[in-house]
Formats: C-alpha cells, structure tokens, sequence
C-alpha cells in the first residue's frame, strides 16, 4: 500500500499542476515539432560546414608540420601499452606572438578594416538617410541601384577599378587629356587603392541596414523635438542619430568583419609589400605550406573578431530592457 | 461662497465682449494638398484662457489646421497671427506654441525625466532650473514615482502624461492637443478630461483640442468649431452648438436627434407652422424663422424633448402618434422607439426617475408623441 499511495495522491492533483520532472520536460521538448524542425536545419547546416571545420582548423592549429599527406602530424596517436598520447603543439601560438610579421599584419589589417569601416559610415549614412526620406517609388528604384552592383561578380568589380587605377588606366588618361597632369599619377598597389576597392565592395552592406533602420523612425518624433525648440541639425543629432544606433552597429559589423580578412582586394589593388592578415594567411597556407601555422592565423583572427561581438552582445541584451528595439 | 470651476467658465465669455483682442487670428486660411482641399477659406478668432475644440469626423480638415497653427504646414494662402505677431511663415522651433500628438511621440531612447526637460534643454535654461521645474511639472501630473522609466515602461495613461508634461513644462503661449484622449480607455477619458480642465485653468495656457468625440468636445471646451470639408460650419459654446444648431449637419453630428423634413405652411415673425409628410398634426414653433413660405425646412426635435404618453394631447399642433418597437434600459434612462404611421422611426428618451413605475410602456403599444413649442430646431439648409 505504501507503494501505491504517492501515486494515487499523483492523480488526485489536476493535470495542468502535476510537477514535472526534468527528464520528462527534456524528453518533452525532443519531441518533433514544426519549429524544432524548421530550426534544426539551418542549424545542422552550420553544425557541419561551419562547427566541424572550425573544430578541423582548431585541431590542425595545435599540430606540427611534417612533409607527408596531409602535411601535418596527427593530433592523438597510440603509444605504448594501449595509452592514447596527445600531442598539443602550443609552438604555433607562440610563434605568433615571437615574429612580429604577424602582429604587424593584424595591426594593419584591423587599422584598414576600420578606417574603410568609418568612411563606409560617412558615405553611406546620408545616403542610407536620402533614400528613407525619399517618396516610396523613387525610393525602391534607389535601393535597386544600391544593390545592383552585385549582379556583376565581386573579382570583375575589382578588375575595373584595376582597369581605371592604373598609370595607363581610364582616369589617369582623362586627367593627362584635360592637362591637369603632365605625368601618370600612381594610384594603383597603393593604400588609396585598397581603400577605395573595400569601401566600394563594402558600402552596400552598411547602407542597407542603416535603411532599414532609419526607414522605421517615426516622423512625429521629429515634429515633437522640433515643436520643442529643436532645429532640425540639434533634432538629428538628439533623436536620429541615437535611435538608429542599432543600424550603425549592425552596418559597421557587416563591414568591419568581412574587410580584416580581405584577401583579393589588397593582393589585386594593394601594394605587394603590405602585410594583411588574409595575405599572409594565404602565403603561410599555399606558399610555405605550413597548415599548423596558418591554422593558428586563423584562430586567432577569429578570436579577434568573436570577443568584441560578443561583448556588443552582452551590451545589448543589457539594453534590450532599455528599449532600442521596440 | 466659493466658486466653482464651472461658474467660473460661465462667466469667461472673452467673445462676446466687442473689446477682448482675440489671442490666436486665424484669417481666410486654406491650405490645398494638391486639388483636395483640406482647409477651406476658415477665419476663425480664439480668445486666451481658453480650450477651443475643433470637433468633426476624419478627413474633415481639423488636424490639418492644427498642424497649420503648429507650424508644420504652410497654408496655400492666409494668414495666422498668435499675440499678435505673424506665425504663418514661422518654423515650428521658433514659435512658442507646443502640440501634444495623438501618438504622444514620446523619446523611446529618453527617461521620463529626459523627456520632460527636451523643451527647456533647448531654451538653454540653467541646470538647477531645468531639474527644479521637471519635478514640479511631473509632480502636477503625478508621475513622481516614474521618473527614471522609458516610454516602453509605462501605461498608456501614464504615457499621455508624460506627453503632457512634456508639452507644458516650457510655459507656451498655446498648446494644441490632437486627440489627446483618443487612446484611453473610457473610464480613465472621463476622469483625465477633468484633470485637463483643472491644470488648464491653474496654468492658465490657452488650448486648442482637435477631437472627433463630441462628448469630449462638450466636456472640455469654452467653445466648439464645428468642421465639416474643411470648412467650420459654426462656432458656439457646447450649449449653443447643441440646442441652437445651424444646419442639419451640425444638428446630426451633435447628439442625437429626430428630423422631420416638411414646408412652411404659416410665417410669421412670432412663429411658424410647418407641415409634414411624416405627421398629421403641423408642427408649431414659438418664433420666427428667416425663410419664404412654402420652402422646404428642416425641424429638428431632440429625444429627450419629446414626451411619451397614453392621452391625446390637447393641442391641435405637436403630436404624433407611433407603435413603440424597441426599449433599451440604460439605468439613467430608457431610449424608446417609436415607429410612425408613414413608417419613419422617432427616438426617445425618457428619465427614469422612479426605480418602480406601474404601468410600464411596453412593446406594440400604440402612444402619442409631443413636444413644446420652443423645442423644435428649424434648420433651412
């Protein structure tokens, strides 16, 4: 009888009430539903062509090299007696920090991303603030002519600007037929190049997020600050601005991220001699074939880029109570 | 013997007084969109102290002059003159008249508190002063407590004073209010309507009140601009609009009512008779009406001026008689209504004054409808 009591007090209790276990909830929330599903794939996608390379890349990292196929020893191997020996080679890491080629190249990489970063804020946010302002058909036939350039492959884009950059190019020619110039001006493999072919490939990713914010601001906000005493410059910098700091983030991100690892636009317009982390991740990995080494690169690019994401993260979520996003 | 707030609105009648200079002009302003036009050929004379209510339905052109008299639209022609001075051409940010916006447009990046002090931030008014006068003001409208909150945080109440605050803590001249209580509950619109009247009258800041509800028209306003396309078809206190109506249109909007379309049968400068197709008995009204003779009129009978009963009345002139169709108990009072004999259906209203009366009128009974002579509205257009 003793056995038997808990559970008929079990089904005295109403069903909505009954405590659950936390196996049972766990078990609950295996079950196939239409959202587990439709998530589940996207995420399995990611699982197996983003996780389990990285975790590949991660492994390699803390390998050695060896002239062999894959070029690189392995990480577990059987020792004697049936004991599985790892052998985690730290000397990549450290290698790093020793030769200063690739702190340089971070340095440079990370100074280029950001300043193509903040130009692409400058041009693109008083564009991104015309179109939003701008009447609803005049406004779509802008946002195509915003997005139009990807319909042409991103290495051809790049190639033209070869092709009006260089000492025989199209702008030099134009400026040597006015006579502004009397000789060649070198454009192309200098920094103004690089910058100009980032800035260009990347604008559209900091315009487009930018309008979707500022398209969203409620009008009457400004006729309130207005109403209030506010020009139209104070009410910009006072109510605008603050509110489509989520765009600004979001459009900063998306270029910033993308252009430190920029490998084709400064090895097709940049200066041979300047050191970007992309490059020299490319020369450690094709060139010495040292997989370890550019492993590490990798790795430690990433750790670059992931802590402060993370960080704006924490902010926000701290803030989601704040009430940026309404 | 103290006076009442309403005494003293009885007694605040600036319009009639020939001498009163008027504290917002509004001369001959229209303003197209277009060919639609929104505000048509409105001269119109607000006098201080007072809350002004443009009443009509939407589209009817009321926020469009609102937002004229704001500064946040030019009109296509004529002129506004706040104190005195030319504002037709003036930016929003250098007029000293604030709005309250339907939608509140509150800061949802700013606190309360942020909020309240935008307006004395931008007159450069100093530190101390500006923390001084936010408190007093968001104590006035109690919110004390919630001063650190964003907008998101609060209730909808709260949030349309927060607007209010916001808009009054500068001390404008004017402040223009779209709508102010359109987004509150009903409980809540009655007790705040009240509450405006009170810090209206203790701050002393004319309003204007753009509103679609008449009854918040009624409640709140010294006077009513009645708008229909546009055009303000009468102005008049809540009384005048009500009982001396000058059209059918103004009639309708305001308030229920029974209009019975017929000709004038006898004119006279004391009164006139008018019959119907809708009622045997000619209607009779106690004093003059400016029409000719034999043109077709308008006589406007409101619910609670007809009396229901079971005798004939007297009187040749001012009855019908109607089968009662349908009763609707609203505690104060019943809504009785009685279809005629040609088929047109009368409302009305009859206080219940006693909580058990005998005899009580009933459905499918057969009653006779009459009413005072001075009860009619003879409207001609």
């Amino acid at each position: 009888m003793s056995e038997a009591g808990p559970i008929v007090l079990m089904g005295s209790v109403p069903p909505p009430a009954r405590p659950q276990s936390m196996l049972g909830r766990w078990w609950r929330r295996l079950q196939p539903r239409g959202t587990t599903l439709v998530t589940s794939i996207p995420y399995l996608w990611l699982l197996l062509f983003f996780l389990l390379p990285f975790i590949i890349v991660l492994k390699i990292s803390f390998s050695d090299t060896q002239i062999a196929m894959p070029p690189y020893q392995p990480l577990f191997s059987w020792a004697a007696d049936q004991v599985v020996q790892v052998k985690l080679h730290l000397s990549n890491f450290a290698f790093l920090v020793e030769d200063d080629l690739y702190w340089r190249s971070y340095l440079t990489s990370i100074t280029v991303a950001a300043v193509s970063t903040l130009l692409c804020l400058l041009i693109g946010y008083p564009m991104a603030y015309a179109i939003a302002r701008s009447n609803p058909a005049t406004r779509n036939i802008l946002l195509l002519l915003v997005i139009l350039p990807f319909w042409t492959s991103f290495l051809l884009r790049v190639y033209a600007w070869i092709g009006l950059l260089k000492n025989n190019g199209f702008i030099n020619n134009f400026l040597l037929k006015l006579g502004v110039i009397d000789q060649p001006i070198q454009m192309l493999q200098t920094d103004f190049a690089v910058y100009i072919g980032i800035v260009y490939s990347y604008l559209p990713f900091m315009i487009l997020p930018l309008y979707a914010n500022l398209e969203k601001l409620d009008l009457t906000l400004l006729e309130a600050a207005a109403d209030l005493g506010s020009r139209p410059w104070e009410s910009f910098l006072k109510i605008t601005l603050p509110l489509s700091l989520p765009g600004i983030i979001a459009g900063c991100m998306l270029v910033f991220i993308p252009a430190v690892g920029e490998f084709v636009i400064p090895s097709l317009l940049g200066d041979p001699g300047m050191l970007m982390i992309g490059k020299v991740l490319w020369t450690e990995f094709f060139n010495n074939r040292d997989w370890p080494v550019a492993s590490a690169v990798a790795i430690a690019l990433l750790l670059f880029l992931v802590i402060p994401i993370m960080m704006y993260q924490r902010t926000q979520e701290s803030a989601s109570g704040g009430g940026l996003h309404r | 013997m103290a006076t009442s707030p309403r005494d003293k609105q009885l007694k605040f009648e600036p319009w009639t007084d020939p001498n009163a200079k008027p504290f917002v002009r509004v001369e001959r302003m229209t303003k197209k969109f277009g060919e639609f036009v929104a505000v048509d050929d409105v001269t119109l004379d607000i006098y201080q102290k007072e809350i002004f209510c443009l009443l009509g339905g939407s589209g009817c052109g009321k926020t469009t002059l609102l937002r004229m008299l704001a500064g946040f639209e030019r009109p296509t022609s004529g002129r506004v003159f706040i104190d005195g001075v030319d504002v037709t051409n003036m930016p929003p940010y250098e007029q000293a008249v604030n709005m309250m916006f339907q939608s509140y447009a509150l800061f949802p990046h700013m606190t309360v508190e942020q909020n309240v002090a935008f307006g004395l931030k931008q007159m450069r008014v100093t530190k101390p002063e500006i923390t001084r006068r936010v408190a007093d003001m968001l104590d006035m409208v109690k919110l004390g407590p919630y001063t650190k909150r964003k907008p998101h945080q609060l209730s909808g109440g709260q949030r349309q004073r927060v607007a209010l605050a916001r808009a009054l803590v500068t001390k404008p001249k004017l402040l223009l209010l779209d709508e102010p209580l359109a987004a509150l509950d009903k409980k809540l619109r009655e007790h705040t309507q009240f509450e405006l009247i009170n810090i209206q009258e203790t701050l002393g800041v004319t309003f204007i009140v753009v509103t679609h509800d008449q009854e918040e028209a009624m409640t709140l306003s010294t006077r009513i601009g009645v708008m229909n396309h546009g055009e303000i078809v009468q102005v008049g206190t809540p009384s005048e609009i009500y009982e001396y109506p000058n059209s059918r249109f103004v009639t309708e909007f305001i308030g229920s009512v029974n209009m019975f379309e017929g000709r004038l049968i006898e004119d006279e400068p004391g009164y006139v008779r008018i019959q119907c197709d809708d009622i045997e008995a000619p209607i009779f009204v106690d004093h003059g009406v400016s029409s000719a003779p034999g043109a077709t009129v308008w006589a406007a009978i409101r619910p609670e001026k007809v009396h229901i009963g079971r005798e004939k009345p007297a009187s040749p002139d001012n009855w019908a008689m109607g089968v009662v169709r349908d009763i609707a108990y609203m505690g104060d009072l019943s809504v009785y209504l009685l279809r005629l004999d040609s088929g047109k259906v009368v409302r009305v209203t009859q206080p219940n004054v006693f909580r058990h009366a005998e005899d009580r009128i009933t459905w499918d009974e057969r009653m006779y409808l009459s009413w005072h002579a001075s009860s009619p509205v003879v409207v001609t257009k």
